[in-house]
């Protein structure tokens, strides 16, 4: 940084830059002008897709609310009637969205029997039915909550599993079957990354993401060891026939494009006193749902008397979600 | 004050002048980066489909941009420590340039991380007072907080070192120095913070590994000098800034170093990895062999490896005391390490997925051309910046022309 470091045949040299010393001219006024106005046009251009936005998809509303937990009862009434009101516009059917909040004394557990899940998925249609997934057809699994993997007997090794079988034919020589949805987690790794707490533990114990907080940066899907978590990559479609309109904030309200969203074992049934969706379809009876505090509760007594798998244990997420054998 | 506004409407003119390749140049990234946010706005529209994540490959290209341009951020303390630990004068004529170029792709990354969030429009839930940080439990927030710390520190030292030298004054020491050292172990925290991104994640077991922020660090060393000495050949070359050849030799030592770390780290993760093959394997086995039929990643890894060694050979043999193999060296290198940090240390992570699936990743179009734009607007920033600060720096640009440079030098 010294004297030496000027070359003569600079081009930026003392005599070069002369003009930028000077006093504003008009002609140097209208050039600096000039540039602005195509700087402008050029970025006006590059943004004009933004004009294909519908009309309210960011409004000043939305960016002005508050986090779920930062809301006053009524501030929050308001929003699920605007949001009641969207969903009419959007897909022409009016849901009733309410707000169940967690029941003391309770905390959720659910188990699964391994030996008597047979891969028919139908648990995996009942959850579409019941929480409003984006979905291209009806056979479009990808933002299924639940994921049933086909296991080769012989090993619990998911890396050689499929779940994208053909679920007509179940069960199949040789293989069993594994669904996967939200363990509920004690010790969540998803809660832990959000980095705008956008996700968290509800006091009965189920993971809860707050639709209209999440950034939609995705650390919580890259955190979680269920692959439990999906991204609404685009707006939801949902044929408007296909729609539940029993909708609860925290869990299955149609979600807005770009959020993550995930099972929330149906707490808008749960926290009312009906099971979740997947549990009431089982043909086999291989799920069984209830409250870990309450003693006498069938969940309670296949933890206390089964032989009981947990999934990844190793990773030490301490689930909700536990699977057994009977037989 | 006053002063200030001359100032800045003199940078403002300078910022407009130069000769016709200044222009091409400048316009040929104005284009590209409008050409970018223009991606970026359909995007914003249709939402991530326009990318090609998916449920089980939930980061892509944005998160492994981010992560590599991190490092090249970081290694800019490559020219402080030699500058102001071990006091090498020929180290502080160039100090800046490492300075400026931190600030340049500090922005680069802060785009990245912006254009991979589903929700931009609720940015503001990570800034304190309107948002609800997640501190000290996320790492996200944490790499938020370092990020614009260094770009703070950056963009003070930087600042106030060049209005000084506009107004030939020397710059008080307590104003900088102070700053200079914060900002060494700032850019090594920038680096670890986001190693730790990954490695906290106990759920994914490529990324659950200590040796990942010491390799972060040691590649990081090797592909931001890379780019400081290309940067400092053009500076001479084209702007005719006298830049002697000793901090570029300089630059050549700490690379071949930090590059003979990265390679011997490289070693033993593949080692740790493939002679006891565990489940644990699967995505090391996926990048490097393929896996189950699926071997997107495989050709893109070897030519890594292949760049790396050949980068490495080159430094290491006396043939790199030559300039235009020293070039191709930093090339080689600094591509090398682009693939092996980005996509190769990235997509890995979700395959297989934790259930076991295995889904590739590959970027779509308008998902390339968005980075490219955030490449061509970071090297739009970087050459604004030395278009600037080079007449500063030379003396040409400063408060009263009337006097002559070499009576009042610092």
């Amino acid at each position: 940084m010294t004297a030496m470091n000027h070359d003569p045949q600079n081009e930026t040299g003392p005599r070069a830059l002369e003009p930028v010393y000077e006093p504003w001219t008009r002609r140097s006024f209208l050039k600096g002008a000039a540039v602005g106005l195509a700087g402008a046009a050029g970025v006006a251009a590059a943004l004009h897709p933004l004009l294909a936005l519908e009309e309210g998809e960011v409004a000043l509303a939305d960016l002005l609310q508050k986090h779920y937990r930062q809301l006053t009862p009524e501030d929050l009434r308001r929003i699920m009637d605007s949001l009641e009101a969207q969903c009419e516009r959007e897909h022409g059917v009016r849901p009733a969205i309410r707000d169940p909040r967690p029941l003391d004394g309770v905390e959720f557990g659910y188990a699964l029997n391994l030996a008597r899940c047979i891969g028919c998925r139908r648990c995996v249609e009942a959850c579409r039915q019941e929480n409003n997934p984006s979905r291209d057809d009806e056979d479009d699994i990808e933002m299924a909550y639940i994921r049933v993997l086909e296991m080769n007997q012989g090993a619990i090794n998911l890396e050689t599993s499929n779940v994208y079988y053909d679920a007509e034919t179940v069960p199949r020589e040789g293989k069993y079957y594994m669904p996967a949805q939200c363990h509920q987690c004690r010790q969540a790794p998803c809660t832990k990354v959000c980095p705008v707490r956008a996700t968290w533990q509800e006091p009965d114990g189920l993971v809860v993401i707050d639709y209209n907080w999440c950034i939609g940066c995705r650390y919580c899907m890259a955190a979680c060891p269920y692959d439990a978590r999906r991204f609404n990559y685009r707006k939801p479609a949902i044929p408007p026939d296909a729609i539940n309109p029993d909708q609860s904030y925290l869990s299955n309200r149609i979600r807005p494009k770009g959020v993550v969203d995930k099972c929330t074992f149906c707490l808008h049934r749960t926290r009312a006193g009906k099971y979740p969706a997947c549990l009431e379809v089982c043909p086999t009876g291989a799920r069984v749902f209830g409250n870990l505090r309450d003693p006498g509760s069938e969940i309670r007594y296949v933890l206390e008397h089964k032989r009981v798998y947990i999934l990844k244990e190793e990773v030490g997420t301490a689930p909700r979600f536990y699977y057994f054998f009977d037989r | 004050m006053r002063d200030y506004l001359t100032f800045v409407a003199r940078v403002a003119r300078l910022s407009f002048r130069g000769g016709w390749p200044f222009y091409a140049w400048m316009g040929a990234l104005t284009v590209l980066s409008l050409i970018g946010l223009n991606a970026w706005a359909r995007q914003f529209v249709d939402g991530l489909q326009t990318t090609g994540m998916t449920n089980q490959v939930s980061w892509g290209a944005y998160i492994a941009n981010f992560t590599f341009l991190v490092g090249v951020a970081a290694a800019a303390v490559m020219l402080v420590i030699p500058a102001y630990v071990y006091r090498k004068e020929h180290m502080h004529e160039v100090v800046l340039f490492g300075e400026l170029m931190a600030i340049a792709v500090i922005v680069m990354c802060l785009l990245f991380v912006m254009v991979d969030l589903g929700r931009p429009d609720r940015f503001h839930h990570m800034i304190p007072p309107f948002g609800m940080f997640n501190w000290p439990g996320s790492i996200l927030s944490w790499d938020v907080i370092v990020l614009n710390g260094y770009l703070l520190l950056n963009l003070h030292i930087a600042g106030y070192l060049l209005y000084c030298r506009y107004r030939q004054q020397k710059p008080a020491r307590a104003f900088y120095i102070p700053f200079v050292f914060i900002s060494i172990a700032w850019a090594v925290s920038i680096h670890t913070v986001t190693a730790f991104l990954y490695v906290g994640l106990a759920g994914r077991s490529y990324w659950h590994h200590p040796l990942v922020p010491s390799r972060f660090l040691a590649s990081a060393f090797v592909a931001g000098p890379a780019l400081l000495i290309l940067t400092f050949q053009i500076v001479r070359r084209a702007m005719r800034y006298v830049i002697d050849d000793r901090p570029i030799f300089t630059l050549r030592m700490i690379m071949t170093v930090a590059m003979i770390i990265n390679m011997f780290l490289l070693g033993c993760e593949l080692f740790t990895e493939f002679y006891s093959p565990t489940q644990h394997a699967a995505a090391a086995q996926y990048l490097y062999f393929g896996l189950h039929g699926h071997r997107g990643l495989v050709p893109w890894i070897w030519t890594a490896i292949a760049l790396d060694v050949a980068g490495l050979l080159l430094l290491v043999t006396p043939l790199s005391r030559r300039i235009p193999w020293l070039n191709v060296a930093c090339v080689a290198c600094f591509v090398g390490i682009w693939i092996e940090k980005g996509m190769g240390l990235i997509i890995p992570g979700f395959v297989p997925s934790p259930l076991g699936q295995v889904v590739e990743y590959l970027p779509t179009w308008n998902e390339a051309i968005v980075c490219m734009g955030i490449w061509a607007f970071g090297a739009l920033l970087f050459s604004w910046m030395l278009h600037v600060a080079i007449p500063i720096l030379d003396g040409s640009l400063r408060a009263e022309p009337g006097l002559a440079s070499s009576t009042s030098q610092p």
